[in-house]
């Protein structure tokens, strides 16, 4: 036994040594919001990272199962490509999300394809291709807690991360 | 090449021990007709009284071994539904006295017990113990089988796992599951930050270690088949990739090349490929990757998405849903993505398919109704059966056998209940027994080893 406990001890440090870099977009993705907030003249930095999430809006949503971008999503990505290419040293990852209502693997492939979408719309309206890079975090990350219709509809987004 | 293991080493001790045994006269002698057995296809069982005595011991030490083995074999056949071990305050013979010679079948049978199952543990000159069992059939008046092990003292436990399996085999004509381990995500924190780590444990919950310390987010583990490596997905540097991680060196690495997210991995049967799926500009398609060449292959071609692939145990097709007809659905294909065939027509949706060890099922995630369903169907679409449902599970895994799965269960979070909770459970593939599995924390995404070679 001692032996496997010296393989397992062994396996837990070079564990930590490989995750020695921290993840931060995880953390910016959850505390935006949606509403525009209005501003005043103490407002945020212009071209800052504030100052998209409150006069831009950084996320879209999505219905059940769907990946299509509604007039509302098509509304704020017409706003976030103009900021964008106001700031053109800017580079963002869109981050795909689904509700809890699905299966694991299935809503990874579904949060890819919500992110590809936002992803395809501003490029379309001009943003450089190398400027957006996208992941998927399935249902790893919601926004709202809470298992009913008006939770599940926050979650189900695309939210864009200025990096 | 690496030094033997310790299970490796521990597996040549058993199969020494093994050759070298010939216990009691009764060994092998088999009744042919009323012998204590169970069928374990029946649906519910009325579970088997069994008499688990200790252990003797001829030291202290072979004394506290014998106990502990004695209880690990009892609560694995209690676990399993189908037998129920009896109090051992009602024994009437003596680890002493059933030490040498036949039982005194009349004092079991005054207890009503059927099965009787009795041990040694012995202190060799070399260090190592000599762990002795016996089963006995107590209505037959027979000794059904018998084995005997030479193992370091510390190899105790995974003796009593293959005692077990070897009462469990004898007496249902099936193998046993107990000399398993299982490996798992253990959850912790907030539901909007969860922190999940790769968690490795005995069936039965004991010797659970964390494999990672949960700053980078992994999820769905699954073994290989020699239950030494896992394949996993990693988050690792915010690039979601399929990884290896070998428990024996601790060694991580990331699998293939390829230009987007990789997911959703499984060995093949024989070991030699990982198959998985790649997301990439929108849409997601099953690959393999061969492990020994790394040549990377596609399997599908479709602007679906297809994933969630699972080989069948002689390697020869595949399973996998896809959502190619509108919904999420399962369909199989040939080992080289030919002769694709959807399998699922009920109401609903239709996802996380694996093939049983057997290749009798296949065990599904359906989502109907905003319900969630554990179920079976067979390879060729027929026969679809649903075990369990709840607000959500998710996720089946079969024991080795084909007999029991496992998954995981979450409850739903609201205001007065923001905590997100997971739990393993365990289900009889007949419905019934369904049972919680143990852990630390919250747990997800559980996946059961094969027998440990």
């Amino acid at each position: 036994m001692r032996f496997k406990f010296l393989s397992l001890a062994a396996a837990v440090l070079l564990v930590s040594a490989c995750s020695s870099t921290p993840e931060t977009a995880t953390t910016a993705s959850t505390g935006g919001t949606t509403a525009a907030v209005p501003t005043n003249t103490t407002g945020p930095v212009p071209g800052s990272a504030e100052d998209f999430v409150v006069n831009v809006g950084d996320r879209v949503f999505f219905g059940f199962d769907r990946y299509d971008l509604t007039p509302e999503a098509t509304a704020t990505l017409d706003r976030q490509a103009a900021w964008l290419k106001q700031y053109q040293n800017v580079t963002i990852t869109v981050e795909g999300h689904a509700d809890e209502r699905g299966t694991r693997e299935y809503n990874l492939a579904l949060g890819e394809r919500r992110a590809t979408a936002v992803k395809n719309y501003l490029v379309a309206l001009g943003v450089d291709t190398a400027r957006v890079q996208t992941i998927s975090y399935g249902k790893e990350r919601p926004a709202v807690l809470g298992s009913n219709e008006a939770a599940w509809a926050q979650n189900r987004r695309g939210v864009t991360v200025i990096n | 090449m690496r030094k033997p293991s310790f299970l490796t080493r521990l597996r040549r001790a058993v199969v020494a021990a093994l050759a070298a045994c010939a216990l009691g006269t009764g060994f092998l002698a088999l009744p042919a007709q009323a012998e204590l057995s169970i069928d374990i296809t029946s649906g519910k069982v009325d579970p088997k009284p069994i008499a688990v005595t200790t252990f003797y011991g001829d030291s202290p030490q072979a004394q506290t071994i014998g106990q502990n083995i004695s209880k690990v074999i009892s609560a694995n056949l209690e676990r399993s539904g189908l037998f129920r071990p009896i109090d051992p305050s009602r024994f009437i013979q003596t680890p002493e006295q059933l030490r040498n010679g036949t039982p005194r079948y009349a004092d079991w049978r005054v207890i009503d017990a059927q099965g009787l199952v009795v041990g040694g543990v012995q202190q060799l000159p070399d260090g190592r113990i000599r762990i002795e069992f016996r089963l006995f059939d107590v209505l037959a008046g027979q000794q059904m089988t018998g084995l005997a092990y030479n193992v370091q003292p510390d190899g105790w436990r995974r003796v009593a796992h293959i005692i077990s399996d070897a009462i469990y085999k004898r007496i249902t004509g099936e193998d046993g599951y107990f000399d398993t381990r299982v490996v798992y995500i253990a959850e912790s924190g907030p539901a909007n930050q969860r922190v999940k780590r790769l968690a490795i444990m005995d069936q039965d919950g004991e010797n659970h270690r964390f494999l990672t310390d949960g700053r980078v987010l992994v999820l769905t583990p699954r073994f290989s088949p020699t239950a030494q490596e896992i394949t996993y997905l990693s988050y690792f540097n915010n690039r979601p990739r399929v990884y290896l991680f070998n428990i024996d060196t601790g060694r991580q690495e990331v699998l293939g090349d390829f230009p987007g997210m990789t997911f959703a991995p499984r060995f093949s049967p024989d070991g030699n490929k990982v198959i998985m799926s790649l997301a990439q500009n929108g849409n997601t398609d099953i690959y393999t990757l061969d492990l020994r060449t790394r040549r990377q292959t596609q399997l599908t071609n479709s602007p679906a998405i297809d994933t969630a692939p699972s080989y069948s145990p002689d390697g020869s097709k595949i399973v996998f849903e896809s959502d190619r007809g509108g919904t999420q659905q399962l369909y199989t294909m040939n080992a080289d993505g030919a002769d694709v065939k959807r399998i699922t027509f009920g109401h609903g949706r239709y996802g996380t398919p694996v093939w049983s060890p057997r290749g009798d099922l296949i065990a599904f995630t359906r989502i109907a109704d905003g319900r969630f369903y554990i179920g079976v169907v067979r390879p060729d679409g027929t026969g679809e059966r649903m075990l369990t449902e709840a607000f959500h599970v998710e996720g089946p895994t079969w024991a080795p056998n084909g007999r029991v799965l496992m998954f995981f269960k979450e409850r739903p979070t609201g205001d007065g209940n923001r905590q997100r909770q997971a739990k393993l459970f365990s289900i009889d593939l007949t419905g019934f027994n369904e049972r919680q599995v143990v852990t630390p924390t919250d747990a997800s995404d559980p996946a059961w080893s094969p027998l440990i070679p």
